[in-house]
């Protein structure tokens, strides 16, 4: 760990805000996109049947 | 072909932020907060970028009538505005240090808090109208509007010359560009930031075509009940 001197706290709030906001956005990406093939795959299947 | 472009930003990311969190020097002025350049810069810069892709995009759709650009418009901005927070978080950590406050109504500034109520805008009307061409087409009109603002947030310190925040970090002129320690994790983190973009907009974009495909299939098999 780097000696960040008075900065420590502006930093890690920094990083840690920020890593944790894209880490959100790609699991909601991430679960979305799950979500979306699998109703596509139910609308497909339902479509098919008739 | 995404999972090779989003282990491509992992690399790049991780890369760029570990060298330039662990293995870059102080600035002798700014000290270790320097650190968070690795963050701000590739941020507010894909906030403006995103911003201008989802101009192209809402042009296309209005001049030509291809649903997928409008569609990967509305897939880019969730996308935008988290690099518009992450942008304007980390610069109000950084600021309060070294300007000795959060915040400031510099030009720059402002003009990029007002980006991010059109990023927040342009999600809500995406949300709130129910026919999706409808949807596209006023979309695309707020898209044109707030790109004055995308433009503003780029270039304001050219324009007005004044105000709290420095002109750009990276430069062709040696002048103003960061020092070469800065400068190569930097790049590594911005073209990162990039490529992730790349990659997420593709998933959002493809996400979104089979959601309107599903749609389209619900309402026949609906109509066929009927």
């Amino acid at each position: 760990m780097p000696d960040l001197g008075k900065y420590g706290f502006e930093v890690l709030s920094a990083y840690g805000f920020s890593l944790v906001l894209m880490a959100g956005l790609i699991w909601l990406t991430w679960r979305a996109s799950r979500a979306a093939v699998r109703r596509l795959e139910a609308a497909e299947a339902q479509s098919d049947e008739h | 072909m995404v999972p090779v472009v989003s282990a491509i930003s992992a690399v790049l990311i991780s890369v760029g932020l570990v060298w330039g969190f662990f293995f870059t020097p102080e600035d002798y002025r700014m000290g270790a907060s320097v650190k968070i350049i690795y963050l701000h810069v590739p941020s507010a810069t894909m906030a403006i970028n995103i911003w201008v892709m989802m101009l192209v995009t809402s042009l296309v759709w209005l001049v030509r009538r291809h649903h997928v650009s409008a569609l990967a418009a509305k897939a880019a901005a969730p996308i935008g505005i988290v690099m518009t927070l992450i942008a304007l978080f980390t610069g109000a950590v950084w600021g309060n240090p070294i300007w000795g406050t959060y915040w400031a109504w510099d030009p720059r500034l402002t003009s990029f808090m007002i980006l991010f109520l059109f990023y927040l805008g342009y999600m809500a009307l995406w949300a709130a109208i129910e026919d999706a061409d409808t949807a596209a087409d006023l979309t695309s009109v707020l898209c044109i509007v707030g790109s004055v603002f995308a433009v503003l947030s780029r270039y304001a310190f050219n324009f007005w010359g004044q105000g709290l925040h420095q002109g750009a970090s990276l430069s062709l002129d040696k002048e103003e560009n960061v020092s070469d320690v800065f400068w190569q994790p930097l790049v590594l983190s911005l073209v990162g930031f990039g490529v992730l973009f790349l990659a997420l907009v593709l998933i959002r974009t493809r996400t979104e075509i089979r959601l309107r495909r599903a749609g389209a299939l619900e309402a026949r098999g609906a109509s066929r009940h009927a």
